[in-house]
């Protein structure tokens, strides 16, 4: 019995890394550049998308294909900063909200128009391969995937922390009159911000295609999803993603294989509304000056 | 009335005035069709108004008044359905039960300090909880909707809101009218001028001694039980209920574009928004359809890109702009 549990805990663990890294791009997004990116997992279904033409066109794997998607994803992301999104810096919440819910349905009906509203398997030939270790049955494309997850996220980390560029946006986080001051470009590493938030969420959506079927109607869900991710973890907290992805991926197995798969989200949404209530900053969040 | 036409200067009040002549004779001339629209114009008139009091005028950004239209309906028709209690008793437990729903949002939000991006996921929270909840709840019929049956003999009986088309245009447009009546009262009240001072800066409301708390309880409240009426009104105008088509999110924001693009925080801010926007989505079909690519999302594509260019464009709604440039508010030049 208690082999069952484990099993639904590991797989929440390694579908929660995933959910993890493409939280960890709508944390950054926000950490540094303050603009809530509404249409993140609209994103992540392009993304899927993406993964999945490639696979099924040209037969390249998506753990292969997330790399191209990803710096793609990167230049969508510089670019959408620098024309669009950089006039809304600042203002109002509800402003930035407007324009990124109409990115969000102009994404979400393109992706409609293209591929139609059916569900899209990607079809791994290794998609049903499992691994046992000891007690325990792993989907082998779960661990690959929770794996390359891991290694984006890593880079992220290492990039935000040992790099020049990655230490200057940490100072506009932390503080944007003195990065100013400093004579840091901030509208230059906003838009690398965002490039990097959606590169992010571009890994996620390539591999997410491994264990998801694509569907448009996804965009929604993912967005919500990443959001309770980044909450229950900590607004701009990027070890507060990866926690929060996992705690939400354990909570969503759990309650799936527990009470009912169709009702999981619900445990989510619970604990999104006791953390706010608890700890609004979110687990691992400082809390606000 | 007087704090309406105190909004207007001379000619806002003859443009207003002919616009409120021409709609309540609308139906003597238009086509079914177009009184089907003018009714669903009235409808986002009304919650869009309903949600700008709480955001456009308290400062409380609610993405989620779909769980107070849901819930509305959904008390409303079960009543009806189960124990044939009539909407205009039933509006009171919908209200009540949408009320309590916003009284615990407020309380858990406003009280441990929950502002800006995280109330509005709050709300967004508490009403795709609802909707996931309404999909396991078998009274109501559970993910399979629930239907107010269609009865000939009840057809006329309009205390049971069993109406034709045009009494539910004349009952839209009641309600169209009341909620704007409402905002121009609440504007110029002494709450009014309480919620825009902690819109504007909270602690500096609280240190002229302004209780923001209650003031925001009151927002939030008179908001979420207007919208509960909203709710009770699209239940028996369109009989059927489903929880994702009543708590979705999409509804939530199909709900406050009227008035964030016709200008927050204005008395007819909301309803220049619902009247442009509807109309906008009934042309972008009639325009897909002409050009041949009505497929599923061609619409939506154009409606997402109009929204963008608004608010890239007037950021502030189109209200204050219009009335502006054409001298409708404020003394004349």
């Amino acid at each position: 019995m208690l082999a069952i549990y484990l099993n639904v805990v590991v797989q929440g663990v390694l579908t929660g890394l995933l959910y993890g890294l493409m939280a960890l791009g709508l944390s950054a997004i926000f950490g540094v550049v303050r603009v809530v990116n509404f249409a993140h997992g609209e994103f992540a279904v392009v993304a899927m998308y993406a993964a999945f033409v490639l696979f099924r066109v040209y037969g390249i794997d998506p753990m292969w294909a997330m790399l191209p998607i990803a710096v793609a994803f990167f230049v969508i992301g510089y670019a959408l900063q620098h024309t669009v999104i950089d006039a809304f810096v600042g203002r109002p919440d509800h402003e930035q909200f407007i324009l990124l819910v109409g990115l969000a349905i102009v994404i979400t009906n393109g992706l409609l128009l293209v591929f139609g509203p059916d569900a899209q398997p990607a079809n791994l030939p290794y998609a049903f391969d499992s691994v046992m270790v000891g007690p325990l049955i792993i989907d082998e494309v779960r661990v690959y995937a929770a794996v390359a997850a891991l290694a984006v996220c890593a880079a992220l980390f290492a990039f935000f922390r040992f790099t020049r560029t990655g230490t200057a946006i940490r100072a506009c986080a932390d503080n944007l009159v003195g990065a100013a001051v400093v004579g840091l470009n901030v509208r230059r590493l906003y838009a690398l911000t965002f490039g990097l938030g959606l590169a992010c969420v571009g890994a996620a959506g390539a591999l997410m295609i491994t264990i998801a079927d694509a569907v448009p109607s996804l965009g929604p869900a993912y967005t919500l999803l990443a959001f309770t991710i980044v909450i229950v973890g900590g607004l701009g907290s990027m070890t507060g993603a990866l926690v929060g992805g996992l705690l939400i991926g354990v909570s969503e197995a759990l309650a799936g294989f527990l009470v009912a798969p169709s009702m999981k989200s619900m445990f989510s949404f619970a604990l999104l509304i006791a953390v706010l209530v608890l700890r609004p900053q979110g687990l691992l969040g400082k809390k606000p000056a | 009335m007087k704090a309406l036409w105190g909004e207007m200067n001379g000619r806002g009040r003859v443009v207003l005035a002919v616009a409120v002549l021409l709609l309540l004779l609308a139906p003597t001339v238009a086509t079914r069709y177009l009184v089907s629209v003018l009714t669903l114009i009235f409808y986002f008139v009304y919650v869009g108004q309903a949600w700008n009091l709480m955001m456009g005028y308290a400062g409380q950004l609610s993405l989620g008044h779909a769980l107070y239209v849901g819930v509305g309906g959904y008390v409303s028709a079960a009543l009806w359905v189960h124990f044939g209690i009539g909407p205009w008793l039933g509006v009171f437990p919908a209200v009540l039960l949408a009320a309590s729903f916003g009284a615990a949002i407020g309380w858990l939000g406003f009280r441990f300090g929950i502002e800006g991006v995280y109330f509005a996921l709050l709300t967004i929270a508490f009403a795709e909880f609802t909707r996931i909840g309404f999909d396991h709840i078998d009274v109501v019929g559970g993910a399979g909707g629930l239907f107010i049956p269609y009865e000939e003999a009840r057809l006329g009986e309009w205390w049971n809101l069993r109406g034709g088309q045009l009494f539910f245009y004349y009952l839209a447009f009641g309600l169209a009218a009341i909620a704007v009546l409402v905002t121009a009262l609440l504007a110029r009240s002494r709450l009014g001028y309480q919620w825009r001072a902690v819109r504007e800066d909270e602690a500096a409301a609280r240190a002229l001694g302004i209780d923001a708390f209650r003031a925001k309880m009151k927002a939030i409240l008179i908001s979420s039980a207007m919208t509960a009426v909203g709710g009770v009104f699209y239940a028996f105008y369109y009989n059927s209920l489903f929880p994702a088509q009543m708590f979705e999110m999409s509804r939530s924001i199909e709900l406050i574009l009227g008035p964030i693009v016709g200008g927050l925080g204005t008395v007819f801010g909301p309803v220049i928004g619902a009247f442009l926007l509807t109309p906008l989505g009934e042309i972008l079909i009639g325009v897909t359809e002409a050009l041949g690519i009505n497929a599923p999302g061609a619409k939506a594509v154009f409606f997402g890109l109009t929204l963008m260019v608004i608010i890239y464009l007037v950021p502030t709604g189109v209200w204050p702009w219009l009335s502006k440039t054409l001298g409708l508010t404020g003394r004349r030049s």
